[in-house]
């Protein structure tokens, strides 16, 4: 039988989805102990999705995003509503399920663009500040926005209810503060897990492609790569709009997994997009596979270990802090390299013999 | 007449935010970060105010003079433990997402220690409100104090950087750290300063925002913190007049857009003033621009 040769990018891609579907496995059984954990198989799902998306941004890109729970609240409001009201409409859930997946991941990668036009000239700090700004704006113009769908079609407000003018047998999809309610239930785990694989899969090959060398060279050295004639604007709002986009793609999903869905801070504002950051930088800035398992661990923890559910975000932000310490701290690194150089040392005579023993058993081939 | 009661309001508010931008426009122009603690260690502020008067019963001084202490030593030990280390790292995102496990930090320790409900903050000022215009204009204590307190740190700070020693230290650790050190000028001591005087700064600021609003919560100072950044940019970072103006032009901004266009759209005018100034003039009214070399 003929071998099948891997490159290595190949074979770790391969470990990246084998460690996506083990995991999901593993997620399965654990979440058919109880009925809480089972409730956390789909948000974890969109957490996953969102971790990766966001790792494109910053680990990829190399630019720090803080607005990328507002990307998600896009998704999710438009994705919801967008199933609410074509509930008369198309009356096979599989099929309006995808659509308003598909219209969620649009409608944020849209304002991903659009955003990021004016805002990608900038860099590091201000980008995050920015960043952070237009996802909060995002967050509160939906807590303004009132939408309702009666015989003659859509209403749209920014007042209340009661200025919608809706008709007798009207519905009211979204009401404000109180968010959307009415979501048809379309999620679940299954399908959770095929759109994790469908990111992993998008990031990745976007990774691998020439557009992701440009991307990473811009990242590396943006005035670099701008002399060797990387169009660095076009690329930077590639990968900036590919990942708003899937942040919608996880809201609408996650959306579709609740009845009623209100934007607080704490879901789709500031503290979620710290969050989502946290998970990419301890799974590993640039690391795919990092940020699904950070995501799938940081993200089922908390609820195993209930009773540190007090201690969760204050440990977080030590290990945030010490993470960050350790890896980029100039004193660190030089430990770290003296380290690995004794390691090597004391290793030094076992990997002699192995060389030996190699060198030796090829003589004898020879002869 | 009432136009003028929301000028001063603003112009109030505008005094805060112009303290708080002067710490994040000075630790800017010097260690070139955005320390994204900034706004907790106001809120750190306005809860050891709050311990020492209502808690503990001291007079309001005392606990001013007490929030002003803790401040500065923890703005001295945040830069110690969390950001010296990475002053020289390669990736300059490092730092950030440090300081914002260092906000993080703040705010979920305070959550632990004084629980999540919102307190109810003793002003520390006893003025009585001055009344003009018959009583048109209604002016209080609180506001009074704010902007004599911003006008009074202003001149000091330009006072301390333009007459001293350590203060032209400053100056000459923010224009070049290397040649500053061929100087013979301590820049870790000047950077420790500075990060000191902000956090001094923050701690006035957090006692003069809770007296004028007084509610005390784990996460007060981060939206006034993210505003006072906006407020830094505004006016041009790194620069202290800039901190002033663009202070008080946000606090009139968002006062008067509360009143005259929507209390729930304030945020969103902010946030865009902010968007439209770094996309227009991203150094700011009175910043200077840098240019990258290669």
């Amino acid at each position: 039988m003929k071998k099948i040769k891997l490159s290595r990018q190949s074979r770790s891609d391969l470990i990246t989805y084998g460690i996506i579907l083990l995991l999901s496995l593993v997620l399965f059984f654990v979440g058919q102990s109880s009925y809480q954990l089972k409730g956390l198989l789909v948000p974890v799902c969109a957490q996953i999705i969102l971790a990766v998306s966001l790792n494109l941004t910053v680990g990829i890109l190399g630019e720090l995003s803080l607005g990328h729970a507002g990307f998600m609240c896009i998704g999710t409001f438009v994705g919801a509503s967008f199933s609410i009201y074509m509930e008369q409409f198309i009356h096979i859930p599989a099929l309006r399920f995808f659509l308003a997946l598909l219209v969620g991941a649009l409608s944020a990668g849209i304002m991903g663009f659009l955003i990021g036009l004016p805002v990608l000239r900038l860099k590091g700090d201000y980008l995050a500040i920015v960043t952070l700004a237009f996802g909060e704006i995002i967050k509160n113009l939906i807590n303004m926005v009132y939408l309702g769908y009666d015989g003659n079609g859509l209403h749209f407000s920014m007042n209340d209810t009661a200025s919608l003018g809706l008709a007798e047998d009207g519905v009211v999809i979204i009401k404000g503060p109180q968010g959307v309610t009415g979501t048809p239930a379309d999620s679940n785990f299954g399908i959770g897990v095929l759109l994790v694989l469908l990111t992993v899969f998008i990031v990745l090959n976007l990774v691998h492609s020439r557009d992701g060398r440009a991307i990473m060279a811009i990242r590396d050295n943006e005035i670099a790569a701008e002399s060797v004639g990387i169009h660095i604007t076009k690329y930077k709002l590639m990968a900036f709009t590919i990942s708003a986009a899937l942040a919608g793609l996880a809201g609408s999903f996650y959306a579709h997994n609740y009845n009623n869905i209100k934007a607080s801070t704490n879901n789709f504002g500031y503290n979620m997009s710290i969050m989502i950051l946290v998970f990419v930088v301890l799974g590993g800035i640039g690391s795919i596979r990092g940020s699904v398992i950070a995501a799938t661990v940081l993200y089922m923890l908390p609820e195993i270990l209930r009773f540190m559910s007090q201690y969760r975000m204050l440990v977080y932000a030590i290990v945030l802090i010490v993470m960050m310490l350790f890896t980029w701290s100039p004193k660190a690194q030089a430990w770290k390299a003296v380290q690995l150089a004794r390691c090597k040392k004391k290793l030094q005579p076992l990997t002699d013999k192995f060389r030996k023993k190699s060198s030796d058993e090829l003589k004898k081939e020879g002869e | 007449m009432r136009f003028l009661s929301y000028l001063i309001s603003g112009i109030s508010l505008g005094s805060v935010y112009a303290i708080i931008a002067l710490g994040y426009t000075m630790v800017y122009g010097i260690a070139k970060m955005l320390n994204f603690a900034h706004g907790d260690v106001i809120m750190v502020g306005g809860f050891s105010a709050f311990t020492i008067i209502s808690m503990l019963g001291y007079p309001p001084a005392l606990g001013v003079l007490a929030a002003i202490v803790i401040c500065t030593a923890l703005g001295v030990i945040i830069e110690k433990v969390a950001y010296r280390p990475l002053r020289n790292a390669s990736s300059s995102l490092a730092v950030l997402i440090t300081a914002i496990g260092v906000s993080y930090l703040l705010q979920n320790l305070a959550l632990l220690i004084f629980g999540s409900s919102t307190k109810s903050f003793e002003s520390v000022v006893n003025i009585p409100p001055l009344k003009l215009a018959d009583g048109q204009v209604n002016i209080t204590g609180e506001t009074i104090v704010t902007i004599l307190a911003c006008i009074v740190v202003m001149v000091m700070l330009t006072l301390f950087i333009n007459r001293t020693k350590a203060g032209q230290a400053m100056l000459a650790v923010s224009e070049d750290k290397g040649a500053a050190q061929l100087m013979g000028i301590n820049v870790n001591g000047t950077i420790a300063l500075t990060f000191a005087i902000g956090s001094a700064l923050a701690a006035v600021a957090g006692v003069l925002l809770c007296s004028a609003y007084p509610t005390l919560s784990p996460t007060t100072g981060a939206m006034p913190g993210i505003k006072a950044f906006v407020a830094a940019v505004f006016g041009g970072i790194g620069s202290i007049p800039g901190a002033l103006i663009g202070g008080l032009l946000l606090g009139v901004i968002e006062t008067l857009g509360k009143a005259y266009i929507s209390s729930q759209l304030s945020d969103v005018i902010v946030f865009g003033i902010l968007i439209v100034v770094l996309v227009v003039k991203p150094t700011g009214i009175l910043g200077r621009k840098i240019q990258e070399k290669v």
